[in-house]
């Protein structure tokens, strides 16, 4: 069981939200997706008190849970940083120079890509095309798409991610 | 310049919403089909209009609508294929975050043509935007009355529910989405049974592209006629470039096909960033790379299929002079081997080795025999896998050991003592 929280916390959170979902589609086992979604944006990450709790919700084997979550790659099974950098390194963007922004990403918040920093508020990941071709290299931070990407700019967004953070 | 058809809006403040899509000509096209057309006279009115598929395979839509049974009592359903995820694309994102009421419009035709009282957009996680202002969109049409029970007064009722999905390439492959929706693992079905018989829940199910949904409204309220004429007969109407890579002017063109791909790149694209391209990936990174020689080719399903690519998804990636080819390749096998959902051993294990082997040769240890090595793998991939994503990444890496040989050669140790 997590510190934080236990499945029957995740039950008393998510289950109104699920019943209406749950009233889209035909079977339990359709709502599974958009559970695990819920739970996500609530907790950051999914972990075994959180499959118990879709499963108990949703009537549906916890099996049927863990393996859409370790299927698709957008569900976490581990502790992401406040911002999650998710530097696109597919075609265009590699064509456009991207690898030396992964580069100088790393080598600036000192790790490697797929790692978190110790203040806990970067993850740096690599991840398939975003749909940014046109605007490339392009990185998401969380859901926001940052275009046009150059070492400076990087930069820019970096301090300005970090000097929020010293102001709250 | 032609007129912007699917594009029309999309630069406006407002085109995302309701009233100014109706004030622009909006849910006319879905008035005149409630008014005048059965739903047999739709599918017939679309097939007449020759739309072919704008996802990638290019199959005409009428038809696909056509094959949907028409008895039985089991329920029928639609789903929008909006998890746009062929590198290179970005088109379907434009659409749905700029003006979503044009895939809903003709995804309300659709339903009402085939019978389907429940749709699904199936929007790629990522695309977070597009979920919202489609969620939006979605809303604002049940409050006009185009959505829900009894639409506009008819005996027709259509529900649509946006499916979030959860970054999974291959769940663009229609049986992959309907796993998905069903709640399983994104991993292709054997056909037939094709969706159109036996697909969402084993029920009969239409899966047609955003920007092909988005097309269907301007059929019907300006005509067959008028669809027609735009572009080659065989392949009319609208339809969205994207163009991204080494060129000087990357974006989404609405242009008409038929166009060559040379035109695309150089006027359109605004030419290559160092002044000379090397090659050119006409639709997405499925599409095997045409070299300068075959900028010539003309943009359509027939014409690119003849010099063994394809269209797909018009996603033009342009690469100039100072791309090394190799390393392009590696990248392109590696989202593949990243992406294989993993049923297929051929596309599984072949494209992780090889990566290796790309991977290798990129470092500089590569040998000679691994070239014959790649296309012994690329043979042992296509044509042995379930769905297509294995036979894109062979024909993908196939034409580039084809093309540009020579540059993997040059970085080929030169003298082996095995070989």
């Amino acid at each position: 069981m997590s510190e934080e929280y236990t499945s029957q916390d995740i039950i008393n959170a998510l289950a109104e939200p699920l019943a209406e979902i749950k009233k889209r589609y035909p079977t339990k086992r359709s709502a599974i997706m958009p559970a695990l979604h819920l739970a996500q944006d609530k907790y950051g990450t999914l972990d075994e008190p959180t499959y118990q709790a879709i499963s108990e919700m949703l009537d549906v084997p916890k099996i049927w849970v863990f393996e859409l979550a370790s299927f698709y790659t957008l569900y976490n099974d581990k502790k992401i940083g406040k911002y999650h950098l998710q530097l696109c390194t597919n075609v265009s963007c590699m064509l456009r120079g991207v690898y030396d922004l992964m580069d100088h990403l790393q080598t600036r918040l000192g790790i490697k890509k797929g790692e978190t920093t110790e203040d806990g508020l970067f993850t740096l990941i690599a991840v398939e095309c975003i749909g940014a071709c046109d605007v490339a290299p392009s990185m998401m931070v969380n859901q926001t798409y940052y275009n046009d990407l150059s070492k400076e700019r990087v930069d820019k967004i970096l301090d300005q991610l970090s000097a929020t953070e010293k102001e709250t | 310049m032609t007129e912007l058809v699917l594009l029309k809006n999309v630069s406006h403040p407002d085109s995302t919403l309701i009233g100014y899509y109706e004030k622009t000509g909006g849910y006319q096209g879905l008035k005149k089909v409630f008014k005048d057309y059965s739903p047999d006279q739709v599918i017939e009115y679309v097939k007449a209009s020759t739309l072919l598929g704008r996802g990638g395979a290019g199959f005409p839509t009428g038809l696909k609508w056509s094959f949907v049974p028409k008895d039985g009592d089991k329920p029928r359903y639609l789903c929008c294929n909006a998890d746009e995820g062929e590198p290179g694309t970005f088109k379907d994102r434009l659409l749905m975050e700029r003006d979503p009421h044009q895939m809903i419009e003709g995804m309300i035709i659709a339903a009402y043509a085939i019978g389907a009282e429940t749709a699904y957009v199936y929007i790629r996680g990522e695309y977070g935007l597009s979920i919202e202002k489609t969620t939006q969109a979605i809303a604002a049409a049940y409050d006009k009355g185009y959505l829900g029970q009894n639409i506009l007064g008819s005996e027709f009722s259509l529900d649509i529910h946006v499916h979030k999905g959860a970054g999974a390439y291959i769940c663009g492959e229609e049986t992959a989405l309907l796993e998905s929706i069903e709640g399983r693992r994104g991993q292709p079905k054997l056909k037939p049974p094709f969706p159109a018989v036996a697909g969402l829940y084993e029920c009969p199910t239409v899966i047609n592209n955003v920007e092909t949904f988005a097309c269907v409204p301007h059929i019907f309220s300006r005509g067959v006629d008028w669809f027609t004429a735009i572009g080659p007969q065989d392949a009319p109407g609208p339809r969205l470039f994207g163009l991204s890579g080494q060129l000087k002017k990357p974006g989404v063109y609405e242009l008409p096909m038929g166009l060559s791909l040379r035109e695309l790149v150089e006027e359109y694209g605004g030419g290559p960033l160092t002044g000379k391209f090397k090659a050119v990936i006409p639709g997405g990174v499925s599409a095997p790379m045409i070299p300068l020689t075959g900028l010539d080719v003309k943009m359509n399903f027939a014409d690119l299929a003849a010099a063994g690519s394809m269209l797909g998804s018009a996603a033009v990636i342009a690469l100039d002079d100072t791309a090394s080819i190799p390393a392009v390749a590696r990248r392109i096998t590696e989202f593949f081997s990243h992406e294989s959902c993993g049923k297929c051993a051929p596309c599984r294990e072949g494209l992780t080795w090889a990566g290796k082997i790309l991977n290798r040769i990129e470092s500089g240890k590569g040998l000679k025999r691994d070239l014959d090595q790649l296309e012994v793998l690329c043979g042992g991939i296509f044509g042995n896998t379930f769905c297509a994503l294995g036979d894109g990444a062979a024909g993908a890496l196939k034409a580039t050991l084809k093309h540009f040989r020579h540059e993997y050669e040059a970085l080929i140790i030169p003298i082996s003592v095995n070989e």
